[in-house]
């Protein structure tokens, strides 16, 4: 029964159906929406609303499984591996993004600035166009915008999120030196900063849709900079929702020095949207 | 450390019957089974849609279908033998085959092995059900390039999220694969002794969670250029219809090599067990496979070369494409080298393994060719690359799957199969995958383009003789069906080491093998 020596294989689960149910709910009811049905964005809710009440059970199960010591150390690499790779996908979906960013200002925008050979295009379809970015393309999509600059909130942004990065490392030292005034303090303001950062990436949206013209539909410069930092947002509401679930279960009294993964799973997540927010700064709002 | 199996209740008489047992199995081999069982399934479904374009394409003129449905049948038949016929059954294969080719009790992460698995059949209703609507299905081709794709109706929200789905199940089932061989391996099986096939699949899995987070970026894009304003791939806001295909490509060269590398590793399992000797070059087959997966990243927009991109692009694509030869042809040649002096015999696996290597490597000439740009500007969208990439998916991955069904399949039933019946299967589908696309490879060079339902006259009797070999072809994997279902009915018992030259630790186990299946950890010398 304990078995220290032996490789925990669960048993039947009905778990993983039941969030497929959820995710295809809300995807059905996100297709609908987008195709103009009125009841698509309420099917959509629904759908998150049980994913979340699937995510909340099943890492329930998987916490209580793992506080109640069945989990030896060859599990504990299974689930380290895991959480590696998936944050390395998480990297390549970025990439993405990036790559398109990269293409449009080394590629497509001077191309149709009549740069290279091109240049027919220029000359043919839009010979008034000039190419300096930022753009929103030789049509003006959009309307004309003010540009989102990289001091002020950005800035202020940066400043937060690498102070979290401290932080999170400072509550990480508590945890192992059992020192738990050290790493609930470290983690309440881990998680303080980050949604102070959600909340000043909202109002610089606001900004920028009421004051600076920037929106959605703002040619390149606008899909990527909306593409870029909304899904970095949504991965640091993420983020900071696990740490507030990592806060609750360290105020239970969860995990011990020496055996912590779901922290350090956690604080690795933490450091990815960090890093990923660096290369936002620099190539979305700096250069 | 130990790898026993833990039964926390230890009370497998309460184990759910009927449809629960699958739909809450964590179990590998019970996974396994149902994405074989599922890409057999849809093995047939996107085979339909195939015969649905070869009756059109039968005869010159609009015969059967309307224009709009053929191209969504094109769409579709991709769509679904890629992603639900070949790389559900190699996920398949993994699943039955790692744990007891290492030595493990199961694989690494159960739960997570059952949720990608049942992501399938649900991403796959989403998909299929677009046929029904109004506006029909997704009809841009499987590669949704814009400005085509964002003009579809309203299938297209469906489409990308249907293989949004399929993306999350392919990285959820990458990851696990990587956590079991890395973390599960029996005591002493170093990374250097693993089993060919383990090293093939590793290497795919670090392909897959590279490439197909890419492949949803791509496409994410597309859906917020439809329906939210963006310009990503719109010329008049600053962005680039051609970057679409950049992208897409990133992740879909890879992709190719997703549904390849198992097969090689398939026939390098296949081709030393019936030659009796071991496997003539290991290290250099590990090496090999890691330089195509590396290539793979670097050569992407050699699907791309006739789209206009600057001079320097043109060349070094073309000359890194080429590079690729290099370590397929160390592979090709191990093969062989295997076989040299060999016992040789010829049963159903090894027969459809040599099939693999005599027309795999034809697919990989058309490729080189293929590779030239200057020779590509001649033969891009024409029926020549049609003809190419059948060759290396049909007789190269899906024979590879074949062989691997009728190696393995005494192993997992406990029964063996009617060896005459299964030469029989093989030489029907061998003769008839010919009929069906070698006359490809000549409609193409004369120029018959690609996804279109009529075509001029001179390209007549090819195309007629291409049809009935893909009918023949269909009707031949019926066989297949019948063979499977005879082997679970008859009463010949396989023996637990089916193959006498066979090697690993999959034969040392009963056949079929126990629930878990290795409740002790092997210790490998």
């Amino acid at each position: 029964m304990s078995g220290q020596n032996s490789y925990y294989v669960p048993h039947e689960t009905k778990l993983p159906f039941l969030t497929t149910v959820a995710i295809v709910i809300m995807f059905i009811g996100a297709a609908n929406y987008m195709n103009g049905s009125a009841s698509g964005m309420t099917i959509m809710l629904i759908g998150m609303l049980l994913i979340f009440a699937m995510a909340y059970v099943w890492f329930s199960e998987v916490v209580t499984e793992s506080e109640g010591g069945i989990y030896n150390d060859q599990v504990d690499i299974s689930f380290r591996w895991g959480m590696v790779w998936f944050i390395f996908s998480e990297v390549m979906f970025f990439a993405a993004f990036f790559g398109a960013l990269y293409y449009a200002r080394e590629l497509s925008l001077p191309w149709l600035g009549g740069d290279g050979y091109k240049i027919t295009t220029n000359i043919v379809l839009w010979p008034q166009f000039e190419n300096v970015w930022p753009s929103n393309g030789p049509t003006n999509s959009g309307g004309d915008f003010i540009v989102m600059g990289a001091g002020g909130i950005p800035a202020l942004n940066t400043l937060l999120l690498l102070t979290s990065g401290l932080t999170v490392t400072y509550a990480h030292h508590g945890l192992k030196e059992q020192d738990r005034r050290k790493l609930l303090v470290g983690l309440f303001l881990t998680i303080a900063l980050g949604f102070i950062f959600v909340g000043f990436q909202a109002y610089e949206y606001m900004v920028a849709y009421n004051d600076l013209n920037l929106k959605m539909t703002s040619g390149i410069y606008g899909s990527t900079f909306y593409m870029l930092t909304g899904f970095h947002g949504f991965h640091v509401t993420l983020g900071a929702i696990m740490l507030t679930v990592i806060f609750f279960r360290c105020l239970k009294g969860h995990f011990a020095g020496d055996n912590h993964f779901g922290f350090e799973a956690v604080a690795w997540y933490w450091h990815f949207v960090d890093v990923v927010w660096l290369g936002l700064f620099v190539f979305v709002y700096w250069l | 450390m130990s790898t026993n199996v833990q039964d926390i209740h230890e009370d497998h008489h309460h184990t759910p019957s009927g449809l629960m047992r699958w739909i809450t199995t964590t179990n590998h081999k019970d996974i396994g089974s149902l994405y074989l069982w599922f890409s057999l399934l849809m093995f047939f479904v996107g085979g339909f849609m195939a015969l649905i374009i070869r009756a059109e394409l039968f005869e010159p003129g609009l015969q059967l279908v309307v224009p709009g449905f053929f191209n969504q049948m094109t769409t579709m038949h991709a769509l679904i033998m890629i992603f639900g016929a070949v790389m559900p059954a190699f996920v398949g294969l993994a699943n039955w085959q790692i744990p007891i080719m290492i030595g493990a009790p199961d694989m690494a992460l159960p739960r997570l092995n059952n949720w990608s698995f049942w992501i399938l059949p649900f991403a796959f209703t989403m998909l299929l059900s677009t046929l029904f609507f109004d506006s029909g299905g997704p009809a841009a081709g499987w590669t949704l390039y814009p400005p085509l794709s964002l003009q579809g109706g309203n299938s297209m929200p469906f489409v990308i999220l249907s293989i949004h789905l399929l993306g999350i199940s392919s990285i959820l089932g990458a990851i696990n694969v990587i956590a079991t061989i890395l973390n599960m391996r029996a005591p002493g099986m170093t990374l250097m002794k693993m089993p060919i096939f383990i090293w093939t699949w590793l290497i795919t899995a670090f392909l897959l969670i590279a490439a197909m987070p890419v492949l949803a970026g791509a496409i994410t894009m597309l859906l917020t250029d439809r329906f939210f304003g963006t310009s990503f791939f719109t010329a008049s806001g600053g962005g680039d219809p051609v970057m679409f295909q950049h992208i897409f490509w990133f992740f879909g060269h890879p992709e190719v090599y997703i549904l390849i590398l198992p097969a090689f590793g398939i026939v390098s399992t296949i081709i030393p067990a019936f030659s009796r000797k071991k496997l003539f070059g290991y290290d250099s087959m590990v090496y090999a496979t890691a330089s195509i997966a590396l290539l793979s990243f670097i050569v992407w927009a050699h699907h791309m070369f006739t789209v206009g991109m600057p001079l320097a692009g043109e060349i070094f694509f073309m000359l890194t494409t080429m590079l690729i030869a290099v370590p397929t042809g160390i592979k090709v040649f191990n093969w062989v080298a295997t076989m040299w002096r060999g016992s040789m015999t010829f049963e159903t696996p090894m027969l459809f393994a040599l099939a693999f290597i005599i027309l795999f490597t034809i697919g990989g000439f058309s490729g080189l060719m293929l590779a030239m740009t200057p020779a590509d500007f001649q033969y891009h969208d024409t029926y020549f690359v049609v003809a190419h990439f059948h060759y290396v998916l049909v007789p190269g991955a899906v024979f590879a799957i074949i062989a691997a069904v009728y190696y393995w399949l005494p192993k997992w039933t406990g029964k063996m199969y009617s060896e005459s019946l299964g030469k029989l299967h093989f030489w029907l589908t061998t003769i008839f995958v010919n009929l069906t696309f070698f006359p490809m490879h000549f409609v193409g060079l004369a120029g018959m383009p690609r996804r279109i339902p009529d075509y001029p006259v001179q390209f007549a009797d090819f195309n007629a003789i291409a049809s009935v070999g893909a009918f023949g072809f269909g009707l031949s994997q019926l066989l297949f069906i019948y063979i499977l279902y005879n082997t679970l009915k008859r009463d010949v018992t396989a023996e637990d080491k089916v193959w006498d030259g066979a090697e690993g630790l999959e034969w040392t186990l009963s056949s079929p093998p126990p629930y878990h299946s290795f409740e002790k950890a092997p210790r490998v010398e």
